[in-house]
């Protein structure tokens, strides 16, 4: 037993505490930026649903870290970037961080998504800053564009982020509530979900907590697979403050570590 | 080269610095950004009797140069400890310390027997100033007869180094110390948070399930100074320092104030390695000022 220990922890990605260096600042939309952090090291291996714990610097009143799930990474240019959604103090200070500028981060962080099987069919809702994960996920799943849909949903036309360059894994499908783009309504309004469910092998949706419960809810009555990425509030982002949990059907579950990443099975949904 | 040890009563300490409880876990959280055996002590996660859930989410809420909590000592018990968390500590080349809590006195002395039977627990740290449990905790560290009373208890059936940890939403906190002390108390920690609430103005909801929770951080550094110091002063027994201690000027800070060892505790939500840094600081400080041990440093403010 110890010796499966030893080898599991040598398998396993160490957390570290990086430097990284802020090489693009791109307002994407009136709330939404994206960031793209370069690494002075080689960067370790981080999967969609995992995410980072970033430092928001030289703001007294902001004293947590704030995480933020990554949306890409290249190994190779060691970047990672990330989705920052406007929403309170936080991501507003670091929105306004400057190209140059150090910006601290604990990484890899979480568990994440569950690599689909090669002949699954999935399905990806995303809402808010949670489109991130659920793009990184149709990027780096490997399966062919065709078993790969993924549906949006935002509040307005304008709220909508640009996502050309993830065209190519998948089939898109858009929402806004007030009808500007793509179908009117939630996500659940959407065709997709009028359909049954059942065609798809597993569901992963990643954004506001209505949306995930709405969508979780449909895939626990249908009995399809499907994963959550809650974001609940935490303080240290690596399980010693006990913060962040969620009163799931095994107790309370730390979402930094237990999760973010949970099947909506387990919870109380 | 300086000499960074420290004494708690029988306990020796390779360096001043340990992390406080509830900020670490049992250690091995924090193991893949220090080497654990850098560190003076490890006082883990506040144990009980039995198996706690802890309170309902939400249990945190940031506040200026702080944060509040209202975790509720969860935790899986001490049977669990010892059977699965206990064997993969034990044998760190740092002091592990155990908290104990209990909501009777009873629960205090038979927790603290459990702990008895384990070879490499040296110390463990009587928690009386919890103020996220219904029962128990802060409860018995409010009043001096009632801290008087769960010490003497826990004394009988211990016989290593007793550390208990104070709170600091009392009147006077070098009258609860003295009393500890008098029950034959080997050493105080302080401070545990200080009471605290916040309210979230749109909603008129209080921001923590339980309404109030326990304020930590920066926040309260001089409040954890000014009593270090009222308790160096008023009891012969060796002081440990916390409260906001985010680097090692500030660990400096509570040693000159009187502390002989210091916790490094909500500082390692924001990075865990700050602990580290802590110890190089305080070598770093007493190499610049020629200080050759921490005795010459403990209690040396200059009035």
């Amino acid at each position: 037993v110890s010796f499966i220990r030893q080898l599991k922890n040598k398998l396993r990605v160490k957390k570290t505490v990086i430097d990284f260096l802020l090489l693009e600042n791109k307002q994407l939309n009136k709330d939404n930026f994206l960031l793209v952090l370069q690494s002075p090291k080689p960067l370790s291996d981080i999967y969609p649903g995992q995410f980072m714990n970033i430092e928001i610097r030289e703001a007294t009143e902001i004293f947590l870290r704030r995480p933020f799930s990554v949306l890409d990474v290249d190994f190779e240019k060691q970047t990672l970037s990330i989705l920052v959604k406007i929403l309170g103090r936080g991501s507003k200070k670091l929105t306004g961080a400057r190209v140059g500028q150090t910006i601290n981060a604990i990484l890899p962080l979480g568990k994440s998504f569950t690599k689909p099987g090669n002949d699954d069919h999935i399905l990806l809702v995303g809402g808010g800053s949670g489109v991130a994960p659920m793009l990184f996920l149709a990027k780096t799943c490997g399966l062919k564009p065709e078993q790969v849909t993924i549906l949006i949903g935002a509040r307005s036309a304008g709220d909508h982020i640009d996502i050309t360059d993830y065209l190519s894994f998948g089939t898109y499908h858009l929402t806004t509530e007030d009808g500007t783009l793509g179908e009117k309504g939630y996500v659940t309004d959407h065709p997709i979900f009028v359909e049954k469910l059942d065609i798809y092998d597993k569901i992963y949706t990643c954004g506001p907590d209505a949306m995930m419960k709405a969508v979780g809810r449909r895939a626990l009555k249908e009995n399809v697979f499907c994963e959550v990425s809650l974001e609940n509030m935490m303080a240290c982002g690596f399980g010693v403050c006990l913060c962040c949990v969620e009163d799931t059907k095994s107790g309370h579950k730390c979402v930094c570590t237990d999760g973010p990443v949970f099947n909506v099975n387990d919870l109380k949904w | 080269m300086v000499n960074l040890a420290t004494r708690i009563h029988k306990l020796d300490l390779k360096n001043p610095v340990m992390t406080a409880s509830g900020t670490c876990g049992y250690g091995e959280e924090i193991s893949d950004f220090i080497d654990l055996s850098r560190l003076g002590g490890i006082v883990v996660k506040g144990t009980t009797l039995r198996h706690r859930e802890g309170n309902p989410y939400p249990r945190m809420a940031e506040t200026a140069s702080g944060m509040l909590n209202a975790v509720g000592l969860q935790n899986k018990g001490v049977d669990y400890f010892i059977d699965h968390i206990f064997p993969r500590i034990k044998d760190l080349d740092t002091h592990i310390i155990v908290n104990v809590n209990g909501s009777t006195i009873e629960e205090y002395v038979e927790l603290t027997e459990r702990l008895s039977e384990l070879d490499k627990i040296p110390a463990i740290e009587l928690n009386i100033s919890c103020p996220n449990v219904k029962e128990g905790g802060m409860a018995f560290g409010i009043s001096c007869p009632s801290a008087e009373a769960v010490v003497r208890a826990v004394r009988r059936v211990w016989n290593k180094t007793l550390i208990v940890k104070l709170s600091p939403n009392v009147t006077n906190i070098a009258d609860i110390a003295m009393a500890v002390e008098s029950q034959g108390a080997d050493s105080v920690s302080l401070i545990n948070t200080l009471l605290g609430m916040g309210v979230n103005a749109e909603t008129r909801k209080p921001l923590l399930s339980t309404i109030t929770g326990g304020l930590s951080g920066p926040a309260v550094k001089p409040v954890a100074l000014r009593m270090v110091w009222q308790v160096y002063n008023a009891v012969k027994i060796p002081v440990i320092g916390m409260g906001g201690i985010m680097n090692a000027t500030d660990a400096v800070e509570f040693m000159i104030a009187g502390a002989s060892a210091v916790q490094v505790g909500t500082a390692i939500f924001i990075d865990p390695t700050i602990p580290v840094q802590v110890i190089d600081g305080i070598a770093a400080y007493m190499e610049k000022h020629k200080i050759h041990s921490i005795s010459d440093l403990v209690g040396s403010l200059q009035c």
